[in-house]
């Protein structure tokens, strides 16, 4: 059962061919045998997720289900997920039990999915390994010694091991797209705004969008039609009516016009990448598709103008950890200071308190100019290179990575060379357009995956375009050695 | 300020920031921060390479302004909910070590 998409998974349970409680009690058992190899999962949720599973078979024998009813997914455990453990991957909510549901948490419920469990993650989404989970790395299932990439790397490494046929993840640098590209899967960033951010605890407020990942397009279509939607609550969500994603996936792609960023194919890009990407482009120019150069002239500067406006908004945002009202409290402070210092001191680990003291640099008396201010200037910039890029082009396309999946460790004790691993999907996040990863091939055992960038609120397109390189191809249909 | 001169944080910056930041580093910790934080300044550093005197912020990717709502209650109280998860409650406040002397 779990070498089936989602979306044949979905038919499977309409057609009656087999149950919710088998589905869900296959992939609970896929975890308990295989996830001691992975780690991807922190929390595993059996009781609930067997529960929710009886209730969606009575939905379907009374014909009531709905396009995600009965199947079985994880949530990055970066979602609020009211009565049930909420870590983001850190000492500091190590015991929190999140009294809300995130929205996307309630909507995939509405949908009818089972949640199996919270996946690991990088702490508060920093990181691009998942090496700085305090709940200990995740390997990556095509190569154990290799990282899953992050932050996302639970979610990509459990959909890649068919440990589960869905996960949520978030993307506030790349943490969608990486970790898909690392880890073979597809997954997809929505334009900012799409998805509501109420109980996805705030890394970078301006950059952070949650979006799914799965095995394929058309599955990330239906995911991403159950997610998205416009929320109150969010005061970013984007009042703007959500399409049918599964729709237009098989539209044809003839005269379709791609972009190739010469910025994406220069110095930095590991040739054995290049070639695979350029094949992926070829299958497209098979279909109609006709391909250009465009020029993105400020991606050097987005690394950089990230590692300003990410830190900033992160400081801001993680000083409401300070032991008072929920999270890691030290024992016996000797007074209010104290219990501020040691009680973030011991729940933050070494790449959260980089950022967040990179971030309080910034934004300290006299440098707001010469820092964020600036950084919004040369955000303005990359934004602009985009919207003159699409002016000519529907889509861009590009490697989402410039390397295959680094080994566990590498990288880890030098944060300026971990941070240049995001240099190809950093850009999207700061213009807030939607972007995606797909399967396109193999360096030796390790995944490679091809970028697709689209304009605002086309993430339509973007799945069109995946899901007929899909049809064509099977990379994305591949599976790691052992978990058969 | 326009333009910065290269960063080299010392021990008595990353203290000052750890303070601002209310973090309690280990004192064996502050030269490795010293160096990472500075490498990472230093990389921030090419922000300098632009003019940018002309270039209006960035502060929204579609320039959607802030959506208001109307001034009205819609949460209900959920003290309970809320306090079970705390460090320390009492009598439905939230403990903290003596501030007034």
């Amino acid at each position: 059962m779990h070498n089936r998409t989602l979306a044949e998974l979905a038919r499977a349970l309409r057609n009656k061919e087999c149950s919710s409680v088998e589905l869900t009690r296959h992939f609970l058992g896929r975890i308990g045998q295989l996830d001691g190899r992975l780690n991807s999962f922190i929390t595993v949720c059996e009781e609930q997720a067997l529960a929710a599973a009886a209730a969606a078979d009575q939905r379907l024998q009374q014909g009531e289900a709905g396009a995600l009813t009965g199947i079985p997914f994880a949530h990055k455990d970066i979602f609020c997920t009211q009565g049930i453990k909420t870590s983001c991957g850190s000492k500091m909510l190590d015991s929190f039990i999140a009294p809300y549901d995130a929205t996307v948490v309630s909507r995939l419920k509405t949908a009818g999915a089972v949640m199996l469990g919270k996946t690991n993650m990088d702490e508060f989404a920093m990181g691009s390994s998942n090496e700085t989970s305090f709940y200990g790395a995740v390997n990556n299932p095509w190569d154990t010694a290799a990282v899953p990439g992050g932050s996302s790397g639970g979610s990509a490494a459990a959909v890649a091991a068919r440990l589960t046929p869905g996960a949520s993840g978030t993307d506030t640098g790349g943490s969608i797209r990486q970790p898909a590209a690392l880890c073979g899967v597809t997954g997809i960033k929505p334009t900012y705004g799409r998805v509501s951010r109420y109980g996805m605890i705030a890394f970078a407020s301006s950059l952070d969008q949650g979006g799914p990942m799965a095995r394929t397009a058309e599955d990330c279509a239906l995911l991403l039609g159950a997610m998205a939607g416009f929320d109150p609550r969010d005061s970013t969500s984007v009042e703007q009516a959500v399409p049918d994603y599964s729709a237009d996936l098989n539209n044809n792609i003839a005269g379709l016009k791609i972009g190739l960023p010469k910025e994406y194919f220069g110095e930095g890009l590991d040739p054995m990448v290049t070639s695979v990407i350029e094949t992926a482009i070829d299958e497209f120019k098979k279909q109609g598709a006709e391909v250009v150069e465009v020029s993105l002239p400020n991606t050097a500067l987005a690394v950089p103008t990230y590692y300003v406006v990410a830190p900033a908004e992160a400081s801001s945002n993680l000083a409401r950890y300070d032991g008072v009202r929920f999270g890691h409290r030290c024992d016996e402070p000797r007074d209010l200071m104290d219990m501020y210092k040691r009680s973030r001191g011991e729940g933050f680990g070494a790449e959260v308190k980089r950022r967040i003291m990179i971030g309080t640099y910034v934004l300290s008396a006299g440098y707001y100019d010469a820092y964020y201010l600036k950084a919004q200037q040369l955000r303005q910039l990359i934004s602009q290179d985009f919207k003159e890029a699409f002016n000519t082009v529907d889509v861009i396309m590009g490697p989402a990575t410039p390397t295959t999946a680094f080994n566990l460790g590498e990288k880890v004790d030098d944060p300026v060379t971990m941070y240049l691993s995001d240099i190809y999907t950093i850009a999207v996040n700061l213009a807030g357009l939607p972007g995606m990863s797909v399967p396109a091939g193999f360096v030796g055992k390790r995944p490679v995956g091809l970028q697709l960038i689209g304009n605002y609120f086309d993430e339509a397109r973007l799945l069109n375009v995946a899901h007929r390189y899909q049809q064509a191809t099977d990379w994305h249909a591949r599976c790691p050695e052992g978990f058969e | 300020m326009e333009s910065l001169n290269p960063v080299s944080l010392q021990r008595s910056d990353i203290e000052k920031i750890a303070h601002l930041a209310r973090l309690a580093i280990a004192e064996e910790d502050i030269p490795r921060y010293a160096r990472e934080l500075s490498n990472i300044l230093q990389m921030v550093e090419q922000m300098n390479g632009v003019d940018t005197r002309t270039v209006v912020p960035m502060a929204h990717p579609m320039e959607a302004g802030q959506r208001l709502r109307s001034d009205q209650v819609t949460e209900t109280d959920q003290r309970e909910q809320f306090q079970a998860i705390a460090p320390q409650v009492e009598a439905g406040l939230y403990l903290v070590p003596k501030v007034i002397e």
